[in-house]
């Protein structure tokens, strides 16, 4: 393992290190965003000072070194998830597109009436919105699965929900609300002995741990280059090749064909079918930088951080009275993600009046209502670290919000 | 604008102080008004006469405490006030948020909601600022 010097590291990221409101940026906001460190902007800019041109078409110069750049990027994502072929490695815009692209293209046309697609409470509008288009065309049906007490997933919920008839099982592997992760795994383990395949949203957790998809056996994976350091813009599908040659493309045009006639087209082999139109060059090589820069500081190293950052808020976030904490309490399968209430202050309060004293965190419903619902709490307060961040920062962080009831007009 | 500014007195009372939410045992008319994207979430309830006045007037929901205290001043305006007034009111609000009315004798006739005059300035909460005045403005054109 390589030593981590995080104020090293800092100074990699431009924009970490500035003035907010005159006061010193805490950026604890990571689960919306990273920032980007010069390694992966400098990379974008070299590649538009001295390539920049249309990948897959024409035969000068450069044009097949874009088309270079872009594929060994396909490659570096490939091996970075560990998918048997780059063949299976599709570059969308994020990960909502890559959950469309699923199911539009595999929802329409292997969701029949009456089937099941199985999702968890806590998932993201974009797993939830795009299934109930298609169980809405389909006459399917959309089943939740529902959390503990303690924000953790109950098996055997796992195992009464997942039916014969389910035919499709999407979940995130780790929650952006709660930091809770899943037993990916295992519940694609007992999904695929019921005949579903698995789609893992990786939103949250590729940025922040391995994910090994052959280790999973996930049939498909999805995640967001701008939460990883990448540009935003850019994303990826993963999905088993046998199920993608299955497939019918989703967005048609230029670079998915192979013969266009007047009438009839022939496609493209993957992965050029489900990539119409002009790529994002700049994204899919800003994606490999941050790839690069990632590997450079390992997982261990980064999980590790995170680990001792997040321990160590929630033991001060317990130390603040009227705090109420969304999510598991403890370190046992629990990412850098931490959500909260402040009795009786709106979170939209939390935040500006942190704010004031530098610190950017997140409020609202975090794209999650339906999880919002289920946890009775209208909107909650999210901090989430990056392996960038500092116990000093917490200490601000918490320095500020234990100001927040007085500004609101709370004698303490 | 520094919070100082924000969090004024005026504000934190009408946020706190509840005195104008509960519900009307005989409003005859409830308008929903919210912001999905924070979380705040209010139901302005009307008594309004045949002859088109606002006698009564509340609200309940949840919210900041600029979303709750814009709502608790504007109801505290509003009251007794024709329905046509009201509407004149919400949009001289609306002008002021927008810095299309700055003149500070024309905006008098907002009361306390003149706290309100440079929220723009803090354009993450000009939404839970404006909130109940479109609301207040969507219940009037459906007939309140
Ligand atoms: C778990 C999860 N899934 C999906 C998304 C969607 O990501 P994007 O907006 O980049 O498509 C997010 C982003 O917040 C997320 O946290
Ligand atoms: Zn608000």
């Amino acid at each position: 393992m390589v030593s981590f010097n995080v104020e090293k590291i800092r100074e990699d990221f431009p924009t970490l290190n500035q003035q907010v409101n005159g006061k010193t940026l805490v950026y604890l906001d990571n689960a919306a965003t990273t920032h980007k460190p010069k390694y992966v902007l400098n990379a974008i800019k070299d590649y538009y000072e001295k390539y920049n041109a249309n990948p897959n078409r024409g035969a000068h110069y450069l044009g097949v070194s874009a088309t270079e750049f872009y594929e060994s990027s396909r490659e570096k994502v490939r091996q970075f998830i560990n998918a048997k072929s780059a063949r299976e490695i599709i570059f969308t815009r994020n990960a909502t597109e890559a959950l469309n692209l699923i199911a539009y293209s595999y929802g329409l046309k292997y969701i029949e009436e009456g089937d099941e697609i199985v999702v968890l409470i806590s998932e993201h509008h974009s797993n939830i919105v795009p299934w109930q288009k298609i169980v809405q065309i389909k006459n399917a049906k959309l089943k939740y699965i529902y959390l503990n007490e303690d924000y953790r997933l109950d098996m055997e919920e796992v195992r009464r929900k997942i039916t014969d008839r389910t035919k499709i099982v999407s979940l995130a592997q780790m929650s952006n609300v709660l930091g809770t992760v899943y037993p990916v795994k295992e519940i694609a383990e007992y999904a695929h002995s019921k005949g579903a395949i698995v789609i893992v949203d990786g939103a949250q957790s590729v940025p922040h741990m391995k994910v090994d998809v052959l280790d999973l056996d996930a049939d498909f994976l999805v995640f967001s280059g701008h939460k990883m350091l990448a540009p935003m813009g850019i994303g990826v599908l993963y999905g088993k090749e046998e199920l993608l040659e299955k497939m019918p493309p989703f967005l048609m045009g230029g670079d998915m064909i192979e013969y266009v006639e007047e009438q009839t087209t022939t496609f493209a082999e993957l992965p050029r079918k489900f990539e119409a139109g002009t790529p994002n060059v700049e994204g899919a090589v800003g994606l490999r930088a941050a790839i690069e820069y990632i590997e450079k500081i390992g997982f261990e190293n980064i999980q590790k951080q995170e680990e001792n950052l997040t321990a160590y808020a929630l033991e001060r976030l317990k130390e603040i009275p009227y705090v109420k904490i969304y999510g598991p309490l403890d370190m046992k399968d629990r990412g850098a993600v931490i959500s909260f209430g402040l009795e009786g202050c709106h979170p939209h309060d939390v935040s500006t009046i942190v704010d004031s004293y530098g610190v950017a965190l997140r409020a609202g419903h975090h794209c999650a209502q339906p999880l919002m619902k289920y946890l009775k709490a209208p909107a909650t307060s999210r901090i989430s670290f990056y392996f960038y961040n500092t116990k000093e920062e917490i200490d601000i962080f918490i320095d500020s919000l234990s100001k927040v009831r007085k500004w609101l007009g709370y004698g303490s | 604008m520094d919070l100082n500014e924000l969090y004024t007195e005026l504000i934190l009372e009408h946020s706190q102080s509840g005195h104008n939410k509960r519900h009307l045992k005989d409003a005859n008319c409830t308008e929903r008004g919210h912001n999905p994207s924070c979380g705040d979430d209010i139901t302005l309830e009307l008594v309004c006469s045949e002859d088109g006045t606002i006698k009564d007037a509340s609200f309940t929901g949840i919210g900041c405490a600029i979303s709750q205290a814009s709502t608790s001043m504007m109801i505290d305006l509003i009251k007794g006030k024709s329905k046509e007034e009201a509407e004149t009111l919400a949009d001289i609000f609306l002008s002021m948020i927008k810095k299309e009315i700055t003149d500070d004798e024309e905006l008098e006739v907002l009361e306390d909601a003149i706290v309100f005059k440079n929220i723009s300035n803090m354009p993450a909460r000009v939404k839970c600022a404006v909130l109940s005045w479109h609301t207040l403005k969507e219940a009037i054109k459906k007939g309140a």
